[in-house]
């Protein structure tokens, strides 16, 4: 309640104070209905759906959480049968993003966090493989990571066989003693990694950053030859002259925020708020510690980062 | 799903072919398995591939991907759209759900209605669970509202019987308009059992991609795709139900004068009330079954934070949330079976209304003491967080501790199994050239079933292979045989020795209850940490829920063996090991193939959920094609599922009925 009350004065004094600048607002809220906000199944994404949320709840509109799965959001974005996303990741979403975006979903800006999804594992095995974080090192101590499926090569934990990452295009173009074993979806990557930590058995899988494994797990992403968009294109670029795929994933893809096509015309200040919106590395894992290390739900981690980050959000709301 | 079985075993038996020479069919199985080991010598030598060949695919997926976002987006009758037709139909579900979502934990904000008090809604079921079936259940009833608000659970299950509570009247009355309409004309009965035989050999997952393409996203579609799962065992029961009305009674109603509809609502629909109960009861399973998955196209409520436990690999709070979605099944079954069950009980008439209606009048007493108690004490309307409790650290930990020290022992027995049975079988089964399995499956029907079943195999065969899923079909057929004969060697023997005490049955059966309604996502995880990554643990994951048809058919079998047949054999002298052998088992194999064809069924269903581990089978393009909405993927594959399910239903249907006949034991 105090919370309520300390929020909801910060903002008359911003709206007082946009008043002041002659930027006169439009009522807010311009319509009653519930704006819509997407929620998926990791935890920095519900936290920052629900810190949105709540700021705007503040504001005055009235918000309604949506869970959704992570691909088929976007459709149901662009059909307006949802309103916001706050977390749209280069590596895994990119197609779909893009394709809904000629459905009508509505670009709303990056964040200046960044994001990267690649081979990683977790720190013991530094000493089990001497040479790590090099991909040549990691080729080296293939026989390690080898399973009765796999052996005599190395078995690569993948990710979901759709999510589009030519895992196995790159072990053919750089020639690695590796297979890979694709899983079906994040939470049997994390079953994996967890066994085999609590093993202290060789594991190397696909991650990304930022999510909550960092809070939980110590390890490192493998470094592959750098990233060039060439790469992808070009066989002729990189160490295979034949091949493309020879390169690691890009060190620091985009995180954006997308929108529904009637979201800018229905609720303009909301829209010009969540264009502001943005988070960066460093806030949003801080954001999923409070739930993945200090056992707060998502909605409780919401408000106790709205409570101290004031500074942060009160930028977007101007 | 036994109602499919039944009415598949009657057409094999109307096509009455000669009883196939067992020989013929062991020569046939010989034959398929030389082929499938010769195959690869074959195929290296010459170029003959022995997969369906890509050019003989036909672009069934995409014509049908197409068709629904045409279907979904601009067809329509002039003006009137498509989409505006199923855009309405959802917003006046909207409704009803947003009146109990309102009672039940949102409260009416619109008249100043606050929620209803948890203690008002435990004390209520258990009054109820008191009124319709005695103290036991009353208690049983109080104590899962008690769990469920113990442990924090109070609002997302709520969120969850809202679904329940306006799903299941729903599905109930589509299920019951239908059914009438099948006992009314022949051809719509006809239409509608082929409908249905797809509609449950379908897996879930798959109704969801149209449904998100047709309805949109969030709690009403997620209502559609668990109405559309749980109407068909109801309709199969008004179905069943109104054509096992003795004649008599209905004679009686005739000689009576009744119209034709007074015949249908004052006669057979209370004559076949408790059928129809139990159609109502499978409703209630259904929909339950359905939480977890409903969550992937926008319910909320348990099944949603379940998934998210498990994404965060919280196991046990997920398994604390699957508990709760158990106790909310069984407490509906429970009440559901004690108001089919409850006698008629009239109170006497001189008794004073009060005593008449104590129930009534106890839970009255508790609403408005608990409403105005609760102005004062809030703890009352929601129950604080700090005097909720969770052991889900402590299951958690007992996991993982499980894990890193049983690998040791389980590790070796997982790379033996993977090495020396699974790899082989799947290899054999990739090898096998698709004209063998047309000739294979094509023969048998033929010899078991007769003419008609063959092309229905035949066609069925075809359109997996012309639609571009036959390595995918083959991956599920291998992982379904590997399951189903694990579930055989596993259930088959706990099934006999559930029959042998009527103490370990009802252990069992209890067992076999908890097992089928927990919500299977939860087990994947340890079995991915114990077997990690591969085909084991699939088969495993499978294993866990699809034994149970084994166990309960092989049960029910032997104990129907005729009480007269079992003295006889007594009488000429056989141990109870002969007894076992040569009497029981061979005159309750039937039920028993029964009970292996459900097992089957089940198997196939899981291999949409168990593609959450990883795999390359029919399940996977399921799980595949949901997040793009790829709806002729998602319907090709899960079509393909219920193919596989048809066919080994037809098959083995038929082989039963045969045998029974000639035991002699129909008429």
């Amino acid at each position: 309640m105090l919370r309520k009350t300390i929020l909801s004065a910060a903002f008359s004094a911003a709206v007082a104070g946009s008043f002041v600048m002659g930027a006169a607002r439009a009522d807010v809220p311009e319509s009653s209905e519930p704006i819509k906000i997407v929620t998926n199944n990791w935890t920095s994404q519900l936290v920052l759906a629900h810190v949105v949320g709540d700021l705007l709840m503040d504001m005055g509109y009235n918000v309604e959480y949506v869970p959704s799965d992570t691909q088929l959001q976007f459709t149901a974005i662009a059909a307006g049968d949802m309103d916001f996303q706050v977390e749209v990741w280069e590596g895994s979403m990119a197609e779909s993003f893009n394709n809904a975006m000629a459905d009508g979903l509505v670009d709303m800006g990056a964040h200046n966090a960044v994001t990267r999804e690649d081979w990683w594992y977790p720190s013991y095995m530094n000493d089990m493989c001497p040479g790590l974080p090099d991909w040549k090192a990691l080729d080296d101590c293939a026989e390690l990571f080898a399973t009765v499926e796999t052996a005599p090569k190395g078995r690569f934990v993948g990710p979901p066989a759709d999510w589009g990452k030519h895992y196995s295009e790159r072990i053919d173009a750089l020639g690695m003693n590796y297979e890979e074993v694709a899983v079906g979806q994040a939470a049997t990557l994390w079953a994996e990694l967890q066994s085999a930590y609590d093993r202290q058995e060789p594991i190397v899988l696909f991650n990304w950053t930022p999510n909550f494994i960092e809070a939980k797990f110590d390890g490192e992403f493998v470094v592959f030859p750098e990233y060039d968009p060439a790469c992808l294109t070009d066989p002729a670029w990189g160490m295979n002259p034949d091949a493309v795929y020879d390169c690691g994933a890009p060190a620091s893809g985009y995180l954006k925020k997308a929108g529904s096509p009637d979201l800018e015309a229905t609720w303009p200040a909301a829209y010009a708020f969540l264009q502001n919106v943005n988070f960066s590395n460093d806030q949003i894992a801080a954001a999923a510690a409070m739930v993945d290390v200090d056992g707060m739900t998502p909605e409780e981690a919401a408000e106790q980062w709205i409570e101290s980050n004031k500074d942060v959000w009160s930028a977007w709301t101007m | 799903m036994s109602a499919r079985s039944d009415s598949a075993s009657l057409e094999g038996e109307a096509e009455g072919f000669t009883v196939p020479g067992p020989k013929s069919l062991v020569w046939c199985l010989l034959a398929v398995l030389l082929a499938g080991i010769a195959a690869p010598w074959v195929a290296q030598g010459t170029d003959l591939s022995m997969m369906w060949p890509e050019a003989w695919h036909i672009p069934i997926q995409s014509w049908i991907t197409d068709f629904f976002k045409w279907f979904g987006n601009e067809a329509g009758i002039g003006p009137l759209k498509v989409r505006d037709i199923t855009r309405a139909l959802s917003a006046a579900l909207e409704v009803p759900l947003e009146v109990t979502e309102g009672i039940l934990f949102r409260g009416l904000p619109d008249w100043d209605i606050k929620p209803l008090p948890w203690v008002v809604v435990v004390i209520g079921t258990g009054l109820l669970g008191h009124w319709l079936g005695g103290v036991r259940l009353g208690l049983f009833c109080a104590l899962s509202g008690l769990y469920i608000a113990v442990f924090g659970l109070w609002a997302d299950a709520m969120r969850t019987l809202s679904i329940v509570l306006v799903s299941v009247p729903v599905a109930a009355l589509t299920g019951l308009a239908l059914g009438i309409w099948a006992t009314r004309s022949k051809r719509a009965a006809k239409a509608l059992g082929v409908v249905f035989d797809v509609m449950q050999a379908t897996p879930h997952m798959a109704y969801l991609v149209p449904v998100v393409v047709l309805f949109g996203f969030g709690q009403v579609p997620a209502m559609m795709a668990t109405v559309i799962f749980a109407m068909p065992p109801m309709a199969r029961c008004v179905i069943l139900g109104i054509a096992t009305v003795p004649a008599d009674i209905i004679e009686a109603g005739r000689m009576s004068g009744s119209t034709r509809r007074q015949l249908l609502w004052k006669v057979e629909i209370p004559a076949a009330h408790q059928t129809l109960m139990l159609g109502l009861n499978q409703v209630v399973m259904q929909t339950l079954a359905m939480a977890v998955i409903a969550s992937l196209v926008g319910a909320s409520g348990l099944g949603q934070k379940l998934l998210f436990s498990l994404q965060q690999l919280y196991i046990g709070k997920a398994t604390e949330q699957g508990i709760a979605i158990v106790l909310i099944a069984v407490v509906l079954d429970r009440l559901t079976q004690a108001w089919a069950y409850r006698a008629p009980h009239y109170e006497p008439e001189d008794k004073p209304w009060w005593q008449r209606h104590r129930h009534l009048l106890a839970f009255l007493a508790v609403l408005v003491a608990s409403v105005v108690l609760a102005r004062f004490l809030p703890a009352l309307l929601t129950l604080p967080k700090e005097l909720t409790v969770s052991v889900g650290k402590e299951i958690d930990i007992g996991v993982r501790w499980f894990s890193k020290n049983a690998y040791d022992y389980i590790g070796p027995v997982r790379d033996w199994i993977t090495v020396w049975l699974l790899l082989p079988l799947r290899n054999f089964y990739l090898a096998l050239p698709w004209p063998v399995v047309f000739l294979a499956l094509g023969y048998a029907g033929w010899r078991l079933a007769g003419v008609q079943t063959m092309l229905l195999i035949l066609a069925m065969v075809a359109t997996i292979a012309l639609s571009g899923m036959w390595e995918p079909a083959m991956m599920t057929l291998y992982l379904v045989t590997a399951a189903a004969v694990l579930c055989v060697l596993i259930g088959v023997p706990i099934g006999i020795w559930a029959s042998r005490s009527e103490r370990v049955a009802r252990g069992v059966m209890t067992m076999c209850d908890t097992l089928q309604t927990f919500p299977s996502f939860i087990y994947l995880i340890p079995v991915i940490m114990l077997l990690k990554v591969g085909d084991l643990a699939n088969i495993v994951a499978i294993l866990a829920y699809a034994a149970v048809p084994a166990i309960r058919f092989t049960y029910l079998g032997l104990r129907r063996v005729p009480v007269v047949t079992n003295e006889a054999a007594r009488a000429t002298g056989c141990t109870p090991r002969q007894r076992l052998f040569k009497v029981e088992l061979p005159i309750a194999m039937p039920e028993i193939m029964l009970g292996i064809n459900q097992t089957i069924m089940m198997a196939l269903a899981m291999t949409a959920i168990t593609a959450l581990i990883g795999s390359r089978d029919l399940g996977q393009e399921i799980y595949k094609a949901l997040p793009g909405a790829d709806t002729g993927r998602g319907i090709m594959a899960g079509l393909g599922i219920a193919f596989i399910g048809i066919i080994a239903d037809r098959l083995i249907g038929a082989w039963a009925m045969k045998r029974k006949r000639e035991l002699g034991m129909l008429d």
